[in-house]
């Protein structure tokens, strides 16, 4: 007994002796990277880092993850505490408060050059961009699209997805089914106002209908015009008055999306980010078209979203250049391409979003189609901002209240939380 | 001897004293802190601002819609748990078969993890395939839209906490109705006192202290109330309209989907002061002596 306790010592000894030089003389710097828990792109940062650690010797990343329900807190208490990573991947919306607040700090010049990440990201990166500078960037970004479920088109007798919204309605109608006494027992659409659809009409139902939803500094809401409540009508008039769908259809927080899974709701708005769920749950034959448009030939919109990643100011020196090379290595299109391929997110690169074979591809094709007219609201607090919506919303359809009456409500409570944001930055 | 003995007692209780002062008194002190403070977690700077944040909230009428909503959750809840817990503790005690198979199929919401319970709910309220509503319909009554309209969503939630909590009730109430002496309903039976009588001058009064636990605890509930309306108004939290919003979830949403802790630490503060004076004035006007 004692001999193999002997036995072990050494064993340890010579491995302190003989290992730990060796893992000590190669990686100088380590660097940490944060993402919420998802599993594909989990794996896929786990490859990532290994080739990036065998072009780059002498950094060594370690990558941590953390639910995405929680994700959003786990970030805010840690990186002010300074126990924060590296490298960070934020929802573009919270990137304005860590800026402000001083935790991440702007791209250097030299490596990102301003020119070029214009030239080479999609616009909605604009998002990231603050006084003059760029905070973070993407590796993949989303865009909005309708998902209809071709089975039942066929069925009835609808042979191709709506182009303006007028064909959407008639479609939506045509697709509604009741029983014996007039119950909805599958819609038309498939209706979220807390899903997408605050997102839909902010930024595309305001635009198509000629209202811009902000100033373009992004200070105000300037969406309370006619133009915005006669949007809104049309769109909770497909609750009211059409009946082609009903708020909390299916229960839970993606009812929405439940509801078309099961066949129950014909078409749906929803984003890139929804392709995964409902290619591994949807037992029909689905399609994804280009979101609907005023008229057949009128402007076309459309949301973007995107994560970010950003450098906080905990690198510094050798970390600082060792987190740059890695943020320009997760944003290359080389990454951008394998994203596209392991994770399914669209790439935030024009060079990859002009690919012809991507763009004609039957279910990326039209959200990445829609990339050059997409915006991405500029969230100052995107909880309250949503709510404020939902809420103009539910005042149409649930207390009869008139649509330019809910809107002005709706945007001097959004004032408000910018105000609080801006009253900082006059 | 017994001052050595009296000090290892004090060192065992020093133990729990002290995590009880870290884990309860400290946080609860911080927040009162925070409230006078403007106190976003993500930003670095966190000024004083005296009382702004309590002004914040008295001005909010999503605040006052809370307050509000809080007490009629607990003025609609509370006769409701209370009515239902003593009425089936009444009829479990007078059978003497299944009585602890009834007990126990009471008390299994109590035990039933509430988020389960509250997604279970909200498919159940779900108008088209819900099964209330196909249960109103047999009746033929016309289908409801319960979580999606204002006026019907507080109570529908109401309904399911008093649900949730009803076997608790009852099995307090037997404990209680267990204690009132049997010479008190021999003798008023030789009187020839009849069952309402025998309820309202024996078993009410006797019944007190045992009323005033659960009126004081189901408050306190009612007051505390936020998982399951996060959970059943999942979207919408608190919604619609905020016609289920709580105190809590207004916390909740407040310090920690908008990171604004001033006015949530505020609203806490109310809470609390909200807490304590209806617990005081409970204790005060429900506690009678009652002796015979």
């Amino acid at each position: 007994m004692r001999q193999m306790a002997r036995a072990a010592l050494l064993v340890c000894a010579a491995a302190l002796v003989i290992g730990l030089p060796i893992a000590h003389a190669q990686p100088r710097v380590t660097l940490t990277y944060w993402q919420y828990f998802f599993e594909s792109k989990v794996k896929l940062m786990d490859i990532l880092i290994k080739q990036f650690e065998a072009q780059n010797p002498g950094i060594h990343v370690v990558q941590e993850t953390f639910p995405y329900d929680s994700y959003n807190q786990k970030v805010a208490s840690a990186v002010p505490a300074g126990q924060g990573p590296d490298v960070v991947n934020l929802f573009y919306g919270w990137l304005p408060l860590y800026v402000d607040s001083g935790y991440v700090q702007p791209l250097p010049e030299s490596a990102f050059p301003v020119s070029q990440i214009e030239r080479e990201f999609v616009p909605m990166v604009k998002a990231a961009k603050f006084e003059g500078k760029y905070w973070a960037l993407p590796t993949a970004v989303r865009t909005l699209a309708l998902f209809y479920n071709k089975d039942l088109f066929r069925k009835a007798g609808i042979s191709q997805a709506p182009i303006a919204w007028d064909e959407f309605l008639a479609d939506a109608q045509r697709l509604t089914e009741r029983d014996g006494k007039g119950n909805m027992t599958a819609e038309g659409f498939g209706i979220a106002p807390d899903g997408q659809d605050h997102q839909l009409i902010r930024e595309v139902l305001f635009r198509q209908w000629g209202a811009a939803p902000y100033s373009g500094d992004g200070r105000r809401a300037t969406y309370n015009t006619a133009g915005g409540a006669e949007a809104l009508r049309w769109y909770t008039d497909l609750v009211t008055k059409h009946k082609v769908a009903t708020i909390g259809f299916f229960p839970g927080g993606n009812g929405y999306r439940d509801a078309f899974l099961a066949g129950k709701a014909a078409m749906i708005v929803d984003g890139s980010f929804a392709i995964g769920a409902i290619r591994g749950s949807a037992k029909f034959d689905w399609g994804v078209a280009q979101l609907p448009r005023r008229t057949a030939g009128g402007t076309p919109a459309n949301f973007g979203s995107l994560w970010v990643h950003g450098l906080t100011n905990k690198a510094k020196g050798p970390q600082r250049e060792a987190a740059i090379k890695f943020l320009k290595f997760i944003t290359s299109p080389d990454t951008q391409r394998v994203w596209l391929q392991q994770v399914g997110e669209i790439p935030a690169g024009k060079a990859l979003a002009d690919d012809p074979k991507l763009a004609t591809d039957p279910v990326y094709g039209p959200f990445i189609k829609s990339l050059p007219y997409a915006h991405a609201t500029f969230f100052i607090d995107e909880a309250a901002q949503r709510q404020v919506l939902v809420d103009a919303i539910n005042e149409v359809i649930l207390n009869h209240k008139d649509p330019k009456i809910a809107l002005d409500e709706a945007s001097s409570r959004e004032a408000k939380i910018l105000g609080e944001f801006w009253a900082k930055h006059k | 001897m017994g001052a050595r003995r009296a000090l290892w007692a004090y060192a065992f209780l020093a133990g729990p004293l002290v995590f009880f002062l870290a884990i309860r008194i400290l946080p609860a002190a911080s927040a009162l802190f925070i409230s006078l403070h403007r106190w976003n977690i993500i930003s670095p700077e966190k000024p004083f601002v005296g009382l702004a944040n309590f002004r914040e909230i008295l001005s909010d009428r999503l605040f006052w819609k809370a307050a509000t909503n809080t007490l009629r959750y607990l003025v609609a809840g509370i006769p409701a748990q209370l009515m239902l817990g003593l009425g089936i503790a009444l009829l479990l005690r007078r059978i003497a078969r299944f009585r602890g198979f009834f007990r126990t199929l009471y008390f299994i919401p109590f035990v039933t993890p509430i988020v389960a319970a509250a997604w279970v709910w909200q498919w159940m309220y779900t108008p088209t395939f819900g099964p209330l509503n196909r249960l109103f319909e047999a009746a033929g009554l016309p289908p409801q839209a319960f979580l999606r309209r204002p006026e019907q969503a507080l109570y529908a939630i109401a309904a399911m906490v008093v649900w949730e909590y009803i076997g608790f009730q009852v099995v307090i109430f037997l404990a209680g109705l267990d204690a009132i002496p049997p010479v008190f309903y021999e003798a008023a039976g030789v009187d020839g006192a009849n069952g309402w009588e025998v309820f309202r001058h024996i078993t009410l009064p006797l019944l007190n202290p045992t009323l005033v636990f659960s009126v004081v605890y189901g408050s306190i509930i009612y007051l505390q109330l936020f998982t399951q309306v996060l959970n059943m108004t999942f979207g919408d939290q608190g919604g619609p309209l905020g016609s289920t919003m709580t105190v809590v979830l207004y916390v909740y949403i407040q310090g920690f989907q908008r990171f604004r802790m001033g006015p949530a630490a505020a609203a806490t503060v109310v809470l609390f002061a909200a807490i304590l004076a209806i617990t005081l004035v409970q204790m005060r006007f429900f506690s009678r002596q009652v002796e015979y």
